[in-house]
């Protein structure tokens, strides 16, 4: 019940003026941030700190927290109306949004993200709110095995449940892998893998520069070349009435994925150095895994895009809960979040539950409105971004390379990176057309700057001997499903080749 | 389609090799006291990409691909020159934010695209290749405060144009 009353002042703290006035407008601001091809909330946060310092500590995290929130559900907008996931934690989101756009189902796709976001902030809300003393002490428990064991599991995922050629998938999961080493070795602090002796790789490969490259360069090309330029992505039903229909579809077409995204990404947003990006990689995964119909994913199923979508809002509001309890930030944006909050005085920790638990109360408390404000503010908008894809594919795919070269200059500030982007767009270009599946090497940058050190620090840990992975409690049953998973396909060959030998 | 399928993994293959060999500058086996050195992880995941490369290739002769069974071209004489045309515009883009700044650039290659690809009018290639970049020029410099690539000295006088006009 004491839960309850601090829950009713911390929204009652949200709703006054000040608060529900920047919410709206961090909301909305988050909103179109997101939506921008290498603009994503940690760019939001970043740029919008210094703002906050105008009004009070609780004002400031709240406004913030809005931005978070809106970048959250703006990432989905361009993974699906461009093809081109607008942060890391869209990627999954293109999957099947985009298919679906091409379909001529735009709105259904951004209906569907709004509405999975929605639970997916709401579930974690509520979780927050329950459990979060308890739910910290439980992740600080995950150690380096058992994040890299979430890893593992993450890419046989995409071996086991990937129905591609499973060789090209192999290559495309480790050159991801390799690129994201590109640079400088993080332990030994010496540069590793400086291509070519160019001096531009020392500052390393961020997973945009990849990201644009395939999706902003190398998928329009080859939609243009496929298609010869001639496709319609339009939508007809855009009346109220149409996006109450595809409100109803989402529902009963994505809330598998919502529950699997909502509850999962919590869990994951919760784990140190984790965060919203695997958490809707992992949703993808598991949702596919479990459907009756696999063969859906990646051609347009709505509960593809709800996974990714639920999870990525429930995680961010995870994210936070080690950054307030234990002073650990769970994802990039949290870690901006936590210096704003050292910067405005107040000590993240168990303390703050006690000696500022207004602070924490109406954060917790606009996590709530922010979320409603949220979902009403992306549906109001919804006919507009659709809008932009009822312009003719000539005038749409100039634009789409302009975005994607500008939003990657402005994400990395570097020509270099600009080169890598056309050299990655051509690349992926040949590669599609020899079937080389490319959303695994992008999940295989994202994840490589966690997978990396887990597994060195966990071989250290263990002098070198393998078994940590396997005879830990949490890594241990991790680890064997990811091997299950990466050997189904050997598995599925044989039982095919012994039935077409017994006849 | 055949032919490309087995060069494709050849070249990638090469690449493997490259990575490998670049890996190895730094320690691939385990450091007492330090674990794995800096070189293991790109070490064995370029060994893996060869790996895969071989598989590829045992697939293409075995037939077990669709490209290593398919006689058609990889692409018609339309399908080259839109790659040409469309690819070559991109990387002319790139080549241009050097000389004529970023929003120079994204002018001029909305004019090639719109007006000599799309075929759209004067009108509205104008329209939307000024538009465009002045709008990109607000939001980055003016509300994100991110400063795109100004390229050589005679820009200038657009700049400090626009820069009187947000300051």
């Amino acid at each position: 019940m004491e839960v309850l009353s601090f829950l009713a002042s911390g929204v009652l703290t949200a709703l006054e003026p000040i608060n529900l006035g920047l919410i709206l407008i961090g909301v909305t601001v988050g909103l179109f941030i997101g939506a921008m091809p290498g603009l994503g909330s940690v760019n939001g946060v970043a740029i919008l700190l210094p703002v906050t310092f105008l009004v009070p500590p609780a004002s400031a995290i709240i406004f913030l927290a809005a931005i978070y929130y809106g970048a959250m559900y703006g990432g989905a907008i361009s993974s699906v109306t461009l093809g081109i996931p607008g942060a890391s934690t869209a990627v999954a989101t293109t999957f099947d949004g985009r298919p679906l756009a091409l379909q001529g189902r735009a709105s259904l796709a951004l209906v569907t993200a709004a509405l999975a976001s929605f639970v997916g902030g709401t579930v974690a809300t509520v979780f927050f709110s329950l459990f979060a003393p308890l739910l910290a002490t439980v992740a600080l428990n995950f150690g380096p095995p058992e994040i890299f064991a979430l890893m593992l599991l993450a890419f046989a995922t995409f071996v086991g449940l990937g129905g591609d050629d499973i060789p090209k998938t192999i290559f495309s999961i480790c050159f991801g892998l390799v690129l994201a080493t590109v640079g400088f070795d993080t332990i030994s602090g010496e540069p590793r893998l400086v291509l070519f002796d160019i001096q531009g790789f020392i500052r390393g490969i961020g997973f945009i520069v990849l990201a644009i490259g395939v999706y902003g360069i190398g998928e329009m090309l080859w939609t243009i070349e496929q298609t010869r330029g001639d496709i319609t992505t339009t939508n007809p039903r855009m009346t109220a009435k149409g996006l109450a229909s595809d409100a109803r579809e989402a529902v009963r077409r994505g809330w598998k994925g919502t529950w699997i995204g909502s509850v999962l990404g919590f869990f994951v947003g919760v784990l140190p150095a984790a965060g919203a990006t695997p958490g809707s990689l992992m949703s993808y995964g598991v949702a596919k895994m479990i459907s009756k119909t696999p063969g859906e994913y990646g051609h347009g199923s709505p509960d593809g895009v709800a996974a990714p979508e639920a999870a990525n809002n429930s995680a961010s509001t995870g994210s936070m809960l080690p950054m307030l309890t234990l002073g650990i930030p769970g994802s990039p944006t949290t870690a901006i979040l936590l210096g704003g909050m050292v910067i405005w005085g107040l000590t993240p920790g168990p303390r703050l539950f006690i000696d500022e638990s207004e602070f924490v109360w109406g954060l917790i408390g606009s996590f709530y409105i922010s979320n409603l404000a949220a979902v009403l503010i992306n549906l109001a908008f919804i006919p507009l971004f659709v809008w932009m894809l009822r312009m003719p594919f000539t005038i749409l795919a100039p634009l789409i390379f302009v975005l994607s070269i500008v939003g990657g200059f402005a994400a990395s500030r570097s020509m270099h990176d600009l080169w890598l982007i056309v050299i990655f767009g051509l690349g992926a270009f040949f590669m599609r057309k020899f079937d080389y599946p490319l959303a695994p090497a992008v999940l295989a940058i994202v994840l490589g700057p966690i997978a990396e050190p887990t597994l060195r620090q966990s071989l250290l840990l263990s002098s070198g001997d393998p078994m940590i992975f396997f005879n830990r409690p949490i890594a241990g049953p991790i680890t064997v499903v990811a091997i299950i998973l990466i050997l189904l396909p050997a598995l599925r060959l044989l039982r095919r080749k012994r039935s077409v030998a017994s006849g | 389609m055949r032919q490309g399928e087995i060069s494709l993994a050849g070249i990638l293959a090469l690449f493997s090799l490259y990575l490998i060999w670049k890996s190895a500058e730094l320690p691939i086996g385990f450091i007492r006291g330090q674990g794995p050195g800096g070189g293991f992880w790109p070490f064995w995941l370029s060994v893996g990409m060869l790996l895969s490369c071989l598989a590829i290739a045992w697939n293409w002769w075995r037939g077990n691909s669709p490209a290593s069974v398919s006689d058609e071209p990889l692409m018609d004489a339309f399908g080259w020159r839109t790659v040409l045309h469309v690819g070559g515009g991109v990387v002319g883009f790139v080549a241009l934010i050097s000389v004529v700044s970023m929003y120079g650039a994204v002018a001029l290659f909305l004019v090639y695209y719109l007006r000599f690809l799309g075929r759209h009018s004067w009108l509205l290639t104008l329209a939307i290749a000024l538009i465009l970049p002045i709008g990109l020029f607000f939001f980055f410099e003016g509300a994100m405060q991110v400063s795109m690539p100004q390229g050589l000295p005679f820009t200038q006088p657009f700049f400090d144009l626009m820069y009187d006009i947000i300051y």
